[in-house]
């Protein structure tokens, strides 16, 4: 099933076919395959985050800083450093485990609420420190431009972009079988009942520190490698709003949306919303709501105002996102065909 | 010497502020389970409410200040109260959701008091004897400082007071200690719930309120920024304990104030260092809750 969609996927670039309303070119268009790719890129990483959250049940607000790690230290080796582009990618990889392990080695000593503010607080650490701008480094608020010099022709320019985007497809798959085959691992099964519950592990005898410190270590080295990727696809440089909360923020609403401790769920969250964040930028300024009286158009014309008032529902409505309410459907019809409409058994919560 | 008066007593009043905050966030989590990130946006939502009152009403800055200053707690706790009524209570003791929840509603209330009032700040009304200066061995302090300390030490005490002496006060500390226990005897601790909530609320919108004092000005991001301060605070102080959590906010504010000047600007990362130490040393924080 995997190898068909990412085979199907993969021939995308080829096709050029016109989706009206969803894109602006055809298919193989490098605008619309360079909105694809990043909604790739953020399939990802929302999986890379849902490995934390859905998967183990650790709630961190500050896998933005793992994802701007890779952005900002890859960006800076090119740039700054004037490194090759394998050296530049090797100190990324390093760094995308030492400092999750550093600072995921601390966060853990607390559990639940409390690592989830903890997390919060090193990634507004990171924030600072590139607004700070130490040794002229990060650029400030500014960000800093991406040097192209090192990187190989075919991932330069606007008709590369289908290189790109097999990247960011291949990136996405990278995700999804690591998640994958971590899942199913026999510590993958420890960080699933750690979930369900943390003391009943401790009773039956392992400790549950080590093996949320690797399912940490893993998740944050994926999303490092995300921000490479994204670096490579945006293919502008570094800008200060990876790092915010606000980013983390929205990584939960995509594996939210999509469903958590769902491998496709959270893909397709990433994807759709990257998508609607494409296309429905376009929305706020357009003439159907400028047209709205004012007491309606000034708040949808905040797109965070919708994203949260949205994310509100979800949680109320859709509880287990877009994959829960499928199989909701699903049992829904079960039921009624076959046992005479009699109501599905609740899910506990 | 004059240096460290005056960051000393900046510090305090930076900590009063979060104090203010945090005795909020704290008393619901441990009360509740309930991790509030919309307790930034009832700060925002405050300042803005005092400061949009204070430009209707007549009168000199200090009238204004004070007037404004009533509607937005008034508005702060009943802002607050509604969100535990309508958002929280139906997800009862399913906290991941709460949260969630309030981080949709933190974000649909921020971009709201953006889109009403603008991104841009506005000036707040500073009656002149706070902005005036009082000389302290050597060091010109603003008075403001004095307001900022002064407001936030009457809350604790009013808080201590109120929790330590009254009913609801009671039925809160043994909901804090086991919310089992005192559901069993009969008592229905979702009402001191919203209680606890609306008292946030009230005390984020008096924050609010200062640090508009504090700054001069009101924008639509300070809500947020103030909010991940006082997150620190909560976990240094150790989760439902006033004492703890006055503390906590102390030692924040001048290790921010201190660090931002001795070592040119990395205050908010000297913070971050002394949330990491105290994690390393003592994970549960400064003064624990007893249960669970």
């Amino acid at each position: 099933m995997p190898v068909i969609i990412v085979a199907l996927l993969a021939l995308v670039p080829q096709l050029s076919l016109d989706i009206p309303v969803l894109f602006n070119g055809p298919l193989d268009s490098p605008g619309t395959l360079g909105v694809l790719a990043l909604c790739m890129v953020f399939a990802g990483v929302a999986l890379s985050y849902d490995l934390l959250f859905g998967f183990t049940g650790l709630l961190s607000f500050g896998h933005a800083l793992y994802f701007a790690l890779g952005v900002y230290l890859m960006t800076i080796a090119l740039t700054k450093w004037e490194w090759g582009l394998w050296q530049s990618f090797g100190i990324v990889a390093v760094a995308g485990i030492l400092v999750p392990l550093l600072l995921g080695a601390i966060s853990l000593r607390v559990g639940g609420i409390a690592f989830a503010m903890v997390t919060l607080a090193f990634a507004q650490a990171g924030e600072v420190l590139v607004h700070n701008n130490p040794w002229e480094l990060t650029g400030g608020e500014e960000g800093l431009g991406l040097n192209f010099d090192p990187l190989p022709d075919f991932f330069v320019g606007v008709f590369n972009t289908k290189n790109l985007y097999w990247l960011a497809l291949a990136y996405a798959a990278f995700v999804f079988l690591v998640v994958r085959f971590a899942v199913a691992s026999s510590p993958g099964h420890v960080l699933q009942a750690i979930r369900e519950n943390e003391r009943r592990v401790e009773v039956i005898g392992l400790r549950p520190f080590g093996y949320k410190l690797i399912a940490f270590v893993l998740a944050s080295f994926l999303a490092t490698m995300g921000g490479v990727v994204w670096l490579l696809v945006l293919g502008t440089g570094a800008t200060p709003t990876v790092t915010t909360a606000s980013f983390t923020l929205t990584l939960l609403v995509m594996v939210v949306i999509g469903g958590a401790g769902t491998r496709y769920g959270a893909l397709l969250g990433g994807f759709l919303y990257t998508l609607a964040d494409q296309r429905l930028g376009s929305l706020s300024g357009s003439s159907t709501i400028q047209d709205l009286p004012a007491v309606l158009e000034k708040p949808l014309s905040e797109p965070l105002f919708i994203l949260g008032t949205l994310f509100i529902l979800l949680v109320f409505f859709v509880p287990g996102g877009l994959t829960g309410f499928g199989r909701r459907l699903r049992v829904l019809r079960r039921a009624a065909g076959f046992e005479g409409g009699a109501a599905p058994a609740r899910e506990a919560p | 010497m004059s240096t460290f008066v005056l960051l000393t007593i900046t510090g305090l009043g930076l900590g009063a502020m979060y104090f203010l905050i945090a005795s909020g966030l704290s008393l619901i989590y441990g009360l509740m389970g309930v991790l509030n990130f919309a307790h930034g946006a009832f700060l925002t939502v405050g300042a803005y409410v005092t400061w949009w009152t204070s430009t209707h009403v007549g009168g000199g800055p200090g009238v204004k200040l004070l007037v404004g200053a009533l509607a937005g707690l008034a508005v702060g706790a009943l802002l607050a109260g509604l969100v535990e009524l309508v958002l929280i209570r139906p997800l009862y003791r399913r906290h991941i959701e709460q949260v969630l929840v309030t981080v949709g509603l933190a974000l649909a209330l921020g971009a709201l008091v953006q889109a009403i009032w603008g991104v841009d700040a506005r000036a707040f009304p500073v009656p002149d004897w706070m902005i005036d200066t009082t000389t302290i061995l050597g060091a010109n302090i603003a008075n403001d400082r004095f307001v900022e300390i002064a407001a936030a030490v009457l809350v604790f005490v009013g808080l201590t007071a109120f929790l330590r002496y009254t009913r609801f006060g009671l039925i809160i500390r043994a909901g804090v200690e086991n919310r089992a226990m005192v559901t069993a005897l009969g008592i229905d601790v979702r009402r001191a719930f919203t209680l606890v909530f609306a008292l946030g609320g009230a005390v984020a919108a008096l924050a609010g309120v200062l640090s508009g004092v504090y700054f001069g000005v009101v924008d639509p991001g300070r809500g947020t920024s103030l909010l991940i301060f006082a997150f620190i605070v909560v976990v240094i102080g150790g989760f439902g304990s006033i004492g703890g959590t006055a503390v906590a906010a102390v030692a924040v504010g001048l290790v921010q104030q201190y660090a931002n000047y001795y070592t040119t600007g990395l205050g908010d990362l000297a913070v971050v260092l002394l949330l990491a130490l105290v994690l390393l040393l003592k994970p549960e924080g400064l003064a624990p809750k007893v249960a669970h």
